[in-house]
Order: C-alpha cells, then sequence, then structure tokens
C-alpha cells in the first residue's frame, strides 16, 4: 500500500494525477458505475468516521444519494466531527494523498489518503461539476462553505467560490460531489454497505436517504466511544525492503542507531547496535546514506537478534457485548432465534504487526434454510463488499466442517448452508489486502488460524444452543401427548362408552416416566423473571438438586421464595428440592435486577442427586462444576421399541398401488 | 344383511373400540391399538378365493409417540362421528368427513389421505365396510359401453333399466358409488367378454373403432388406479354373467399395479380382496415384450419407474415367471410405451391386429 503510494508520488511530475486515476480506477474502487457510486459514499463515511473518532465525538453520520440525470446521482455525506479549518479544507478535499494517517501505524479506516479526494476527482472527471465542501469548527460562529475544482496536473485544487454561512450545527462537515454511477439494491450495495458499517459501529448513527426515497436510520446500540487507538511505530519484524529504505530518506534521525531507535518499536539503543554491528554498519552513519545492500542487511539482521513482540494494545476490537448487541440492533427485523455469544480472540501477531480477530453467529429466525450462508466481513471496522470468495475470512469459513455444528455442507467444505449470518472482524495496524482495493483480506496463515480458532469457537456455542432447543422440542412433543391429547382421549372415549372420565395420572407417568425441566426468562420491567418448574412425570416422589449459573448479587431477594443451599463464587447456585409428588409440579422462580437487557437471554439449568434417565429439559451437573454429591453422568439411551412391536405409524413403506 | 341391521352391528363394533380405550387407560396402561400391518410384506395368496389378503402380522398404535397419540383421538373423534350419523341417519364423502375434522382441534387431518387411510384402519379392525359407517367416496366417472342390460334405483327410488350401448351417449353408463344389489342388478347381456382399460383416449378409440359392437365385448374405462365401485363392478359381472375380464393398460410399472389391484387385491386395501378382485383378469395390456415385438415408439424409465419395477420385484403378487420375466425385462431395455403408442401403426391397429391377437392367444376371442 505505502509502496504504490510512494510511486505515485515519485512520478507525480511526470505523469497528471489525472492519468494516473484513469489508470488506476480499479485500484480506487471507481471501476463500474455501480461500485464507483458505493465507492464513494464509503470513502466519504470511513472519512467522517475516523474524523470524529480523533476528536471523540460519537459520530453521527447522514447520507443522502439523489437521482440528478440519466447516470449522474448526486452523493451527500454530512458528519457532526470537529470540522476542518478553512485553509486545509482544499487540501483534504481536493490534493489525493495528503492525509495525516499516511505512515502512521494504527487501526484505522483509511489508510492512505487517497480516499475521499478521490471521490471529488472521480466527480469531476465524469461530471466536470465541482464538489461543495461546508465545515464548521466548534471555534466559530458561521460555517466555511466553497466549492473546489481540483487541477489535475499540479494536484492542487482551486477554491472557486466561497462563502461565509449559518448552519444549525455546531460543528461537523458536509461533502457534495456530483458523479456518474448506478444505483442498486442487492447484496452490494450503498444500503448493505451502511448496514454493516453500523453492525461493526455500535456508538455511531447512521441515517440513509436513498434515491428512491424513504429513510433508513440505524440507530447506535452504545453511547460509549471505543478506546482511543494509538499510533504505534512499525514493528521491525516484517518490514519491507522498500518501507525500510523510504523511512530512512524521510527520517529526522541523524545517526544510524537513532533511526533505528526512534522509528521502529521495540528497538533500545543497545538493540539498534546489535543489529547494526551484525549487519556490519557504522553506528553513526547517516540514514539518508544506507545503501539497497545495507537495508538488505539489516532486515537479515533483525531476524538473528532478539526482539520484544509488537505490543498490542493498541488495538480497538469491537468486544464480545457489543458485537452481539450490535448484530440484535442492526438484524432485528430477521427475528433471528440466536446469538451465539461473539469471541474476540486475544491479539496475535504477524510480520510484526498486531491484529485482532473477532466472529460472530447469528442463527434461525427469517434467515432463509435452503441458502448458503450469509457472510458479513469487516477490516478495521470497515465492511469488504467485494472479492469475498479471494478473501481469508471466507477462506476460512469454508475450511470449518460446519457439519459438525449444526449447518448443512457438502463434504464438509466450502461455504454452508442454513439459516446463518456469520460476521467476522479483523483488526490490525496493517491488513495485508490482496490488492490495493482493500476487499479482501490475504492470507496470511497467522490470521489465517485465528480466523478459524474463533469461527470454531463461536460455532460450538451454536452447537449447544441448537442441542438445546432440539432437546426442548422432543420434550415439548411428549408434553403435548401427555398435557393435550391423553386428556382428550380419555373425555372422548368416556363419552361413547357413557362412563366417567377416568383419572389418567397413572397413563401420564407410564408415557413420560421423567422429571421434566422447563426453564423460560422473560424481561419486563427492567426485570428478568426468571422460572424453573418442575414436572414430576414419574410414578414416585422425587428429590433432586437444582444448579444455576447466575450472577446471584442481582437477584431480587423479596422474589426469592426459595433459599439455596450453597452459592459458589458468586455465579453458582445450587437449590435442594425436597419432595415432589408424582405427577405435581414444582417451581422455582426469582426476579434479577439492573441487568441489561439482552445479557441473560439463557438460562443454564443443571441438575443431581437423580438419575440421568429421568431427567428431561436439563443437564446432568457437569464435572467441572465439582460438587460432591454428583455421582451419575452417562447418557440415557435411546429407548428401544418395546417387545419388539411394530410401530404402526412409522412404517417407511408406501402401502398404496397408485404411489 | 339389511342395511339397518349392518349400521347397527357397526355401532357396537365401534363403541366395543372405544371401550377397550377406556378400559386402558381406566387401568393405568398406556392406550394402544393393534392393527393388521398393511404392507406388502404382510399380504398372503388365499387359496380359496384366489386373491391377496392380509396375513397375521400386526402393527401398534401407541399413544406412547406423538403420532399413535394424534391418531387414536382421531379414532375417538371419528368413532363419534359415525355414531351420530348412523342415528341421524346422515351419510358424508370421506371429502366432507376431513373437512369436519376441522373443529376437531388436535385430532384434526392434515391431509384428506390421512382420514382415508384411518377410515380403511377402522374397516380393518371392526371388519365392516365404510359404507356401514356411512362413509361414501365421491362420484368418481368411470364408465362402461357395451351390450349388458342394468337396472338401477334412481335416487327417487324408481328402478331404471339401461342398456350401456343403446340407452347412453358416446361417455356410456357411469358407474355409481355404490354398486351393491340394492341399487344395481344385472339384467340382460349379450357380449362374450370385457375390456378394461386404463386410459379414456384408448377407452374412445375403442368406441369410435366399434370394438364392442364388432367383437361383442364390454368396454370399462378404469380411469386410472380403479376406484372400489369399479373393481366391484367388474367383479359382479365377472361372476354373475360370467365374463371373463382382460385388463389393457399402459406398458409401465404403475400399470402393472393396476392390474394387480384389480385382479390380484390392492395392498392398501386386501382386507377387501375377496369382494372387490377378480382373480380370473388376464393381462392385455403392453408388456416389454411388445415393446420389442411390435417395435413401439417408448419413453426412458425414470428414477421413480426404476424404483417402482424395483419395489414389484419383492411384490408377492408379481412372483409368477409371467411377470418375473416382463419386469426384468423391462429394467434391462430402461424403457416404457403407453397404450397409445399403438397408433403408431395407424389408428385401428389396435382394434384390427394387437386386440385380436392377445385376446386369440388366450383363447377369449376365436
Amino acid at each position: 500500500m505505502a509502496s504504490i503510494a510512494h510511486e505515485l508520488a515519485k512520478k507525480q511530475k511526470e505523469i497528471s494525477v489525472s492519468e494516473f486515476f484513469e489508470k488506476n480506477k480499479h485500484i480506487l474502487g471507481f471501476d463500474s458505475l455501480t461500485r464507483a457510486l458505493i465507492t464513494a459514499v464509503k470513502e466519504s463515511v470511513d472519512n467522517s468516521l475516523d474524523a470524529c473518532e480523533d476528536a471523540g465525538i460519537l459520530p453521527e453520520v447522514f447520507v443522502q444519494v439523489t437521482k440528478e440525470d440519466n447516470n449522474e446521482y448526486r452523493v451527500i455525506v454530512e458528519d457532526n466531527g470537529p470540522g476542518i479549518v478553512k485553509k486545509q479544507v482544499p487540501n483534504v478535499f481536493g490534493r489525493l494523498l495528503y492525509g495525516s494517517r499516511f505512515h502512521t501505524r494504527a487501526q484505522r479506516r483509511g489508510q492512505q489518503g487517497i480516499g475521499v479526494s478521490a471521490v471529488v476527482m472521480y466527480a469531476q472527471i465524469t461530471t466536470g461539476r465541482p464538489a461543495k465542501v461546508k465545515s464548521k469548527i466548534s471555534d466559530e460562529d458561521v460555517a466555511h462553505e466553497c466549492e473546489l475544482v481540483m487541477d489535475t496536473k499540479k494536484n492542487r485544487s482551486q477554491t472557486v467560490r466561497e462563502d461565509f454561512v449559518i448552519w444549525d450545527k455546531e460543528h461537523g462537515t458536509r461533502l457534495e460531489v456530483n458523479l456518474k454511477g448506478k444505483y442498486v439494491q442487492g447484496k452490494q450495495s450503498i444500503f448493505e454497505y451502511l448496514k454493516g458499517v453500523a453492525i461493526v459501529n455500535p456508538h455511531a448513527k447512521i441515517t440513509f436517504i436513498p434515491p428512491d426515497g424513504g429513510t433508513i436510520v440505524f440507530e447506535r446500540a452504545t453511547e460509549e466511544m471505543p478506546p482511543p487507538t494509538r499510533e504505534v511505530k512499525p514493528h521491525p519484524e516484517g518490514v519491507e525492503l522498500g518501507e525500510l529504505l523510504n523511512m530512512a530518506k524521510y527520517t529526522e534521525a541523524k545517526k544510524m542507531t537513532s533511526f533505528l531507535n526512534t522509528e521502529f518499536s521495540r528497538i533500545s539503543l543497545r538493540v539498534a547496535r546489535e543489529i547494526l554491528d551484525i549487519a556490519e554498519i557504522s553506528h553513526d552513519q547517516r540514514p539518508s546514506r544506507m545503501t539497497l545492500d545495507q537495508a538488505g542487511n539489516i532486515i537479515e539482521a533483525v531476524n538473528k537478534v532478539k526482539i520484544m513482540s509488537p505490543e498490542t494494545d493498541c488495538l480497538s476490537p469491537i468486544g464480545e457485548g457489543l458485537i452481539r448487541k450490535s448484530l440484535k440492533n442492526v438484524l432485528g427485523e430477521t427475528r433471528a432465534s440466536f446469538y451465539a455469544p461473539p469471541i474476540t480472540r486475544e491479539p496475535k501477531v504477524f510480520g510484526g504487526n498486531p491484529f485482532v480477530v473477532e466472529v460472530g453467529i447469528v442463527y434461525g429466525g427469517q434467515l432463509n434454510k435452503e441458502d448458503p450462508v450469509q457472510i458479513y466481513r469487516f477490516a478495521n471496522r470497515v465492511p469488504l463488499m467485494y472479492q469475498q470468495g479471494a478473501c481469508a475470512t471466507t477462506q476460512g469459513i469454508e475450511n470449518v466442517d460446519w457439519r459438525r455444528y449444526g449447518l448443512e455442507q457438502r463434504g464438509g467444505k466450502g461455504i454452508p448452508y442454513g439459516p446463518a449470518i456469520i460476521l467476522v472482524h479483523v483488526a490490525s495496524t496493517k491488513i495485508p489486502f490482496t490488492s490495493e482495493s482493500k476487499e479482501a483480506v490475504a492470507n496470511v496463515p497467522e490470521i489465517r488460524e485465528e480466523i478459524e480458532l474463533a469461527l470454531k469457537a463461536c460455532a460450538r456455542k451454536l452447537k449447544t444452543h441448537l442441542n438445546k432447543a432440539e432437546r426442548k422440542s422432543k420434550t415439548r412433543v411428549k408434553f403435548e401427548i401427555v398435557q393435550d391429547i391423553i386428556p382428550m382421549i380419555a373425555q372422548k372415549s368416556a363419552k361413547i362408552v357413557g362412563k366417567p372420565v377416568p383419572d389418567i395420572a397413572g397413563t401420564i407417568t407410564k408415557i413420560m416416566n421423567v422429571v421434566w425441566v422447563e426453564d423460560e426468562v422473560t424481561y419486563d420491567k427492567k426485570k428478568h423473571h426468571v422460572s424453573v418448574k418442575l414436572y414430576n412425570y414419574t410414578p414416585k416422589t422425587q428429590k433432586l438438586h437444582v444448579h444455576m449459573v447466575i450472577p446471584f448479587d442481582k437477584v431480587d431477594e423479596k422474589s426469592l421464595a426459595i433459599a439455596p443451599s450453597e452459592v459458589r463464587d458468586g455465579t453458582k447456585v445450587s437449590w435442594d428440592i425436597k419432595k415432589i409428588a408424582s405427577t405435581e409440579v414444582f417451581e422455582l422462580a426469582f426476579d434479577l435486577k439492573g441487568v441489561n437487557r439482552g445479557e441473560y437471554d439463557d438460562n443454564e439449568v443443571f441438575v443431581s442427586g437423580i438419575d440421568p434417565a429421568s431427567i428431561i429439559g436439563a443437564d446432568i451437573l457437569p464435572g467441572d462444576w465439582d460438587l460432591e454429591h454428583i455421582t451419575i453422568t452417562e447418557d440415557k439411551a435411546e429407548e428401544a421399541s418395546e417387545n419388539g412391536e411394530i410401530d404402526y405409524d412409522e412404517g417407511a413403506e408406501v402401502i398404496d398401488d397408485e404411489e | 344383511m339389511k342395511n339397518e341391521e349392518r349400521h347397527l352391528r357397526a355401532v357396537d363394533k365401534l363403541t366395543e373400540l372405544a371401550a377397550d380405550i377406556y378400559t386402558q387407560l381406566d387401568e393405568r396402561k398406556i392406550p394402544k391399538m393393534s392393527i393388521p400391518l398393511r404392507t406388502k410384506s404382510n399380504i398372503r395368496f388365499d387359496r380359496r378365493s384366489g386373491v391377496w389378503k392380509y396375513g397375521r402380522a400386526t402393527g401398534v398404535r401407541s399413544a406412547k409417540k406423538l403420532t399413535g397419540a394424534q391418531m387414536l383421538l382421531r379414532t375417538m373423534y371419528m368413532l363419534e362421528f359415525m355414531e351420530e350419523m348412523i342415528r341421524n341417519n346422515k351419510s358424508s364423502t370421506l371429502r366432507e368427513m376431513y373437512y369436519i375434522s376441522e373443529g376437531w382441534d388436535k385430532a384434526k387431518f392434515s391431509a384428506q389421505d390421512e382420514s382415508n387411510m384411518l377410515a380403511e384402519d377402522l374397516e380393518i379392525i371392526t371388519t365392516c365396510m365404510r359404507e356401514d359407517f356411512k362413509l361414501r367416496p365421491e362420484e368418481d366417472g368411470a364408465r362402461v359401453i357395451g351390450n349388458i342390460t342394468i337396472q338401477e334405483t334412481d335416487r327417487k327410488g324408481k328402478k331404471k333399466k339401461i342398456n350401456c350401448r343403446d340407452d347412453v351417449g358416446d361417455s356410456g353408463y357411469g358407474i355409481p358409488y355404490n354398486v351393491e344389489r340394492e341399487k344395481i342388478t344385472f339384467v340382460d347381456c349379450d357380449a362374450d367378454f370385457i375390456v378394461a382399460i386404463e386410459t379414456g383416449g384408448m377407452f374412445d378409440r375403442l368406441v369410435e373403432n366399434r370394438f364392442d359392437e364388432d367383437h361383442n365385448a364390454v368396454l370399462v374405462h378404469l380411469k386410472g388406479q380403479p376406484a372400489r365401485s369399479t373393481r366391484r363392478f367388474i367383479k359382479r359381472v365377472n361372476e354373475e354373467m360370467k365374463l371373463p375380464v382382460c385388463v389393457f393398460v399402459d406398458g409401465d410399472p404403475w400399470s402393472f399395479r393396476i392390474h394387480a389391484s384389480l385382479a390380484y387385491g390392492a395392498i392398501k386395501t386386501a382386507h377387501l380382496s375377496e369382494y372387490l378382485a377378480t382373480p380370473t383378469a388376464e393381462y392385455i395390456g403392453i408388456t416389454a415384450s411388445d415393446i420389442l415385438n411390435y417395435d413401439l415408439p417408448t419413453d426412458k424409465l425414470n428414477d421413480r419407474d426404476i424404483q417402482a419395477l424395483n419395489a414389484e420385484k419383492t411384490d408377492p403378487r408379481f412372483s409368477d415367471q409371467f411377470w418375473k420375466h416382463e419386469i426384468d425385462l423391462m429394467l434391462e431395455i430402461g424403457k416404457k410405451a403407453e397404450q397409445q403408442a399403438l397408433a403408431k401403426y395407424g389408428l385401428d391397429f389396435v382394434t384390427d391386429t394387437y386386440l385380436p391377437e392377445k385376446l386369440t392367444e388366450l383363447g377369449i376371442m376365436k
């Protein structure tokens, strides 16, 4: 990335920028009319979000696209960022490669300063119309508005009109450009892009008015800003030859030792000297005199010297809690039945760059069962829209055997099928993209491995949920038999033979012969109401222990009728249930206060002190809970058909001669 | 047995069934019901009657499983409904009965097949017939052309004599759903044999070519897999008027089954085989050998056809030499043919050549 920028900078005198632009349309994301429109929105929105975050402002971004003429659209992007001081406006919007973060190593959306000025240039090339920029900083009473035209030969822009205007906004920036494009809907569209932005930027509020009217608002899911990302100097491992030469050329350091010490992270003066000794370079040499051979020697030497791993606390992952909250916020209309607890892995390092992988899975609801799963890819909080197949995130998904986790997948390879959305976010100070268009994460082994580990960890949670759901539906079937059907049979048969309705308790306990556990969480009036019902459908009186994982300090004491027998670690709570008579129901219920909605969706209920074969609806307490009264853990074997009787209604054979 | 008695007997049997379930509940058991298995592995050849009936294997419908419990509940609702009909002297079609179940809450049927099947289950268990329960099928429109005179008692109770050649239009005499003696008697017949025909197109071809007149034949249109009344009608004509029966169908596995249900007894209704099947019926439909001998235009067997043929290889009704040979041959050539494929040799070929050849071979035509 950096290298192409430098190449471009070098050639700037020789070829005009517009010529370069024309030749590199595909790199800049303007290779088709459809994509050009998306790119224009994308670059402007990225710019707005970065500006807001730099200033510690909760972003509020407004995007409007209107159709002007056949292929001409007007794109308006407005933010509540800090604003841009008047004299910098032409630089920010009208000069390629002008940016404050060129050269820096930090987790950022834009990395090369081509972004928004490329939009302005593309607009000008395709429609000949100037860009309109309005900006206001909080120190001033009025906003500054101007129209910019780019001088593509000099890579400078000229202000053709400017004015001071009243703007009912404390601070912010608004960009309006007219450009040739094509507005589409579907998987690769502005709407999908903004949806993705909203998912990975839960602190941002995004409003979109599409050309066909209507207003779409993605409300923010949190009022908290992500922690600011820190700039870090490059780690010497993984630095490339050209990069090293360039850094040496531009450094302010006068000697090689101080160059290495100040421009890189984790190189102390002692280490710098050690490297230079191995590379056989004088400590006092001027960095700008460094030759190609010397640079090569330094890179080799770096590998021989012990250097501390890069810092990893400069990254800003979205975080497990927020991913889930944000997915729920944005994908609410899919009515998904399950949001798997997302996984944020510990930061790892590739080629001297720290990175972190995050994965989330959404399952069920109105998501289509027959289709391949939907993949949402993100790099540094930017949705990736194109080149899905080439992306390491996709390849990671294809490499996992999803059949083990409850999704369909032919041959255990490839994109799985099922009602699911898989989100993968890679954050790094330097995302390795497959190409300059920044649409696919390169297949770096360290990153691939982390992606797969994160996917598997999240998929396991999905599988646990699916298992539980399956067990519940099996129980529900039996419940329907004994609660609804048997009483109706008793009633009808009694009516036909003209006798009193028989007592069916005996029949019911014979059919079930289990203690059935049904648990439920409901949220109302800022409280979670938890209920665990134990139905004794056995012929005997039963006693057992019930265990739950709950934040015990949040339990509303008034609501807790039965005192626990034990509370461990503040979360592992046990009750002794001394007596449930045959066909009786026992209810254990309490309220949780002060737990956020969505943070307690599922009960974890375990039982012990009872034969595992006679319990349905709850798991036997796992061994790692480590309680003394647990002994039996084996699974209940699937009951064989009784006395070898053939089930009349479940024969597979078709008995109709017509079929 | 008179109608009245039949209905009373049905009520007794149905009540017995409910009482059995009631007793099981009262004795704290899981209610269940045994029913002969209606599968091809449980049909046995009955030497005395010459047809295939259910064997001794039974299956159990138990309230332990959801489907079983649901079926038992439906049975209770159905019993109640039938008793009511008998008491109020009403009757309903199978389809109406399916719609009646809309109001049965958890006992509601999800498809008419289910309610039809349960009605058959009850026939088997009670040894009654669905007519005894006041259930009747839809009119199915099978028709007859030929020189046979029938006396039908119409809906007003008037007796009408109908000659199935002279008193009817070109579409023939329509077989009613009830073909029992109280409805139909055979008065006279001047015909040598019956040809039962699968498709309407072929029936019309034979009518247009006057095959019935030229060869003294009674033509019956089966309309695919024949309804009970059509099979019963053919059986009565066969027995009472002593007419031999020939079955003229397409050459594919499904047509083989049409013949089987008419001649040997259907798997689905094997409890009624003795009453519905005509064991002496001869097959004169298209065979795999015909496809080769007559060089007929064909279609490729599809996957379902192949599956059906393989299923027939383990169907005891097809275990004789003739069927074994023809089924294997059809699988081998991988082809099937419609009866109308005979038109390759002209519209008269079927009546002038094909049928006379087949019928002479069987000794039915001289």
